[in-house]
């Protein structure tokens, strides 16, 4: 059905070219780098209109078209200086720059129809911190086929490792290791934040393990039932964490609160001008989003060392088959804990940061629809694929925060509704999974083996589809 | 005869009520190519499927080299020298022939995840020779321009010896070829037989196989197991099962004799 749609569609429009002069052979005829950039500027093109009809025009719209049409057009990937392959490079330093300078442009941004103004710059955080989570669930459920639908135990336990080394929560402790902003004589741990994310995310990947030793000897379905089981036990263990045998681990539904924001301190300040202390340099949100945008590229470096790697392959290995890694001498169990462990680690580092980003660890923080949220980015971009990934977490975290509600304003002005759209967020994303399943099963950008994996067997219609007779 | 590099004591399987195998002894001489014949549903996989860890035997011993190996994981089995190929061919059917070899060198490499994020010299050095070693194997196995082709994209004979290839890969002392032949044509069977005898003069390895071509069996075999309703029913060189009447009775038939 959907491809006889497509079909009449292309049919109709080439129809269209053919009359005007370009027919489906000439057109193939064209050097695939013209093709290519007529494509994208038809698109750019349609975008600009679209701008034009509903947006607010501003020049700026057309220096987006223009770095749009710059990064998507030529045919970087050839490109070679020497023996070094420049190319490869031009696209990601493109995408890292324009995020480095996010904050300078930002108010000189056009609005987006429908969309509404580009994000804020504290959306931003939340969608850089969320690409590292989702970035985590991929070594496990992209690369080593393993469902996890409690990944926000992960998340929480890296917030509280944030919340018990760099705040006032062990009243009776006295420790200050390199924490900024204090007070002399400051109770509880406060630990440098460079200190605590590693520590958080060691902590989380011995919780992976821990989680993982019992549960990873189940298969599919299963080990994604006692998953969720460890995603729910996490948050009431911090809900009710307020007297643990009469002790006060978590605090309780109020959470941990204030938690320290990182700093570079005096010295570093002085001598390299990095912040001070993250409070009090003015751009708050600013300097997040450069510390953020720095843990995500570290994140995907491992991400990409390690797919190439020879644990990266006994992962995929695994995926495809189970029984043939085992015969060709993989341990299972320790392999799939490894994979758990480096999914847990960012999930930790990223629970960390985003805790003392807002300064506090909430157990309402932690429920499971955040488990359902990252997997969904993870499906969304497209299982096992690195920019697949950040784009389905960029993209969900934006609507989160501002799309929906933008979104929805746009269709109450214009429709005459009065929906309250961010009231449905669930319902919404779980459409819009049904959807790319229905459509599109291997996501959006979707690694090449992924996609081929999951239209495999699926060569032709189901013979049972009375439609297609 | 040669020392025995695998034997197995009394092993014995049981699903249930039924006896899958019943308590065989069975061994096979180093350096020899040994087959293992029977009628379908005789236990031959059942059997192999614990030569390799795959099932825990319900009694009984596997004793590979010098070492018993009775109810370790797969791998273990690998790592000491065991590789096998799967009667249903069991590649990674969406990774290239290269990378399905590259996987089965797992147990000889020893990159781990801090070098693999460091990229230490040494993790280079070993997954460039790892990679010259996989073109290697493939080329031995007839696959050279194959390399970068997704397994399940490769043609029915080449997914078999790209099998086998992987199988290599992981350096066995002994190869266990579970029906290496099924659903090839007779030139592709003799060519494959060839690639046998070839394996074993070149690379000194002993080979275990499950066959059905008598033509096969009888070919390139140095020993022959019967093996019925989960025993052992004969055992000995190609001349004397072809000979042995019980044999003959339950699996060969009158005229797999004559011929």
């Amino acid at each position: 059905m959907r491809r006889r749609i497509a079909e009449r569609v292309s049919a109709a429009w080439w129809a269209a070219l053919t009359r005007a002069g370009l027919s489906p052979a000439r057109w193939q005829a064209l050097p695939r780098l013209r093709r290519r950039a007529v494509k994208s500027v038809l698109w750019v093109a349609v975008g600009l209109v679209l701008v034009a009809a509903f947006g607010t025009w501003k020049a700026s719209a057309l220096a987006v078209a223009a770095v749009v049409i710059l990064l998507v057009v030529p045919p970087y990937q050839k490109l070679m200086v020497g023996r070094f392959p420049l190319g490869k490079w031009i696209v990601p330093a493109a995408a890292i720059a324009i995020v480095i300078s996010y904050p300078y442009y930002l108010n000189s941004m056009p609005q987006v129809p429908i969309f509404g103004p580009f994000p804020m710059l504290s959306t931003m955080v939340a969608m850089m911190i969320f690409s590292m989570m989702a970035l985590g669930l991929n070594f496990v459920v992209g690369y080593a086929g393993l469902l996890d639908l409690g990944y926000v135990a992960f998340y929480a336990m890296g917030a509280y490792m944030a919340g018990w080394f760099a705040s006032d929560q062990f009243s009776k402790q006295h420790l200050d290791l390199g924490a900024v902003g204090q007070t002399a004589g400051a109770i509880g741990f406060h630990f440098s934040l460079w200190l605590v994310l590693p520590m958080a995310g060691i902590a989380t990947a011995i919780v992976g393990v821990i989680i993982g030793l019992p549960t990873l000897r189940l298969r599919g379905d299963y080990l994604a039932i006692v998953t969720l089981g460890f995603g729910e036990i996490m948050p009431q263990v911090a809900n009710n964490g307020n007297s643990l045998f009469g002790f006060n681990l978590t605090n309780g539904p109020e959470g941990i609160t204030p938690i320290d924001s990182p700093g570079f301190g005096g010295w570093l300040h002085q001598h390299l001008h990095l912040p001070a202390n993250y409070v009090t340099v003015g751009n708050y949100d600013a300097v997040f989003l450069w510390t953020t945008l720095a843990l995500v590229i570290l994140t995907v470096f491992c991400s990409v060392r390690l797919r190439d790697s020879r644990l990266g392959r006994a992962w995929i290995a695994i995926r495809e088959d189970e029984v043939a890694a085992a015969a060709m001498g993989i341990p299972l169990m320790r392999t799939k804990t490894w994979a758990y462990a480096t999914g847990a680690f960012f999930g930790g580092v990223a629970g960390a940061l985003y805790a003392s980003y807002k300064s506090g660890a909430f157990p309402n923080d932690f429920f499971f629809q955040i488990s359902v949220f990252i997997l969904c980015m993870v499906i969304l971009g497209g299982m096992g694929n690195i920019w697949g990934v950040i784009f389905g977490a960029c993209f969900l975290s934006y609507l989160d925060r501002e799309g929906l509600s933008n979104v929805g304003a746009w269709m109450n002005g214009h429709l005459g509704t009065h929906v309250n759209v961010p009231l449905y967020e669930f319902g919404i994303y779980g459409a819009i999974i049904v959807i790319v399943m229905l459509f599109r099963p291997e996501g959006l950008i979707p690694s090449s083996r992924r996609a081929a994996e999951l239209h495999e067997g699926v060569h032709d219609d189901p013979l049972y589809d009375a439609e297609t007779v | 005869m040669a020392e025995a590099l695998l034997t197995t004591e009394g092993l014995r399987k049981e699903f249930g009520g039924l006896v899958a195998v019943d308590s065989v002894d069975f061994s096979v001489p180093e350096g020899s190519i040994v087959s293992l014949i029977g009628p379908n549903g005789a236990g031959k996989t059942t059997f192999f499927n614990m030569l390799t860890g795959v099932y825990k035997p319900t009694a009984g011993r596997v004793i590979f080299a010098g070492e018993d190996l009775t109810g370790k994981p797969p791998h273990a089995f690998t790592q000491r020298g065991v590789g096998r190929t799967f009667q249903n061919i069991r590649l990674f059917q969406n990774m290239t022939a290269l990378e399905n070899v590259l996987v089965g060198m797992h147990v000889r490499l020893k990159g781990n995840l801090a070098e693999a994020l460091l990229h230490t010299p040494r993790v280079r050095r070993e997954e460039h020779d790892a990679r010259a070693r996989a073109h290697e194997l493939l080329e031995f196995s007839g696959l050279r321009r194959r390399d970068k082709v997704i397994g399940r994209n490769l043609s029915y004979g080449d997914q078999r010896r790209l099998e086998v290839a992987r199988a290599l890969a992981t350096e066995p002392k002994l190869l266990l070829l579970d029906e290496p032949t099924a659903g090839m044509n007779p030139q592709e069977t003799l060519e494959f037989t060839d690639f046998v005898s070839r394996l074993r003069a070149e690379s000194k390895l002993t080979v275990l196989l499950i066959e059905h071509d008598m033509r096969v069996v009888m070919g390139i075999s140095d020993r022959v197991t019967v093996l019925d309703y989960g025993e052992k029913i004969a055992e000995g060189t190609p001349q004397e099962i072809q000979t042995n009447d019980r044999v003959i009775e339950a699996y060969l038939g009158t005229a797999a004799v004559s011929s």
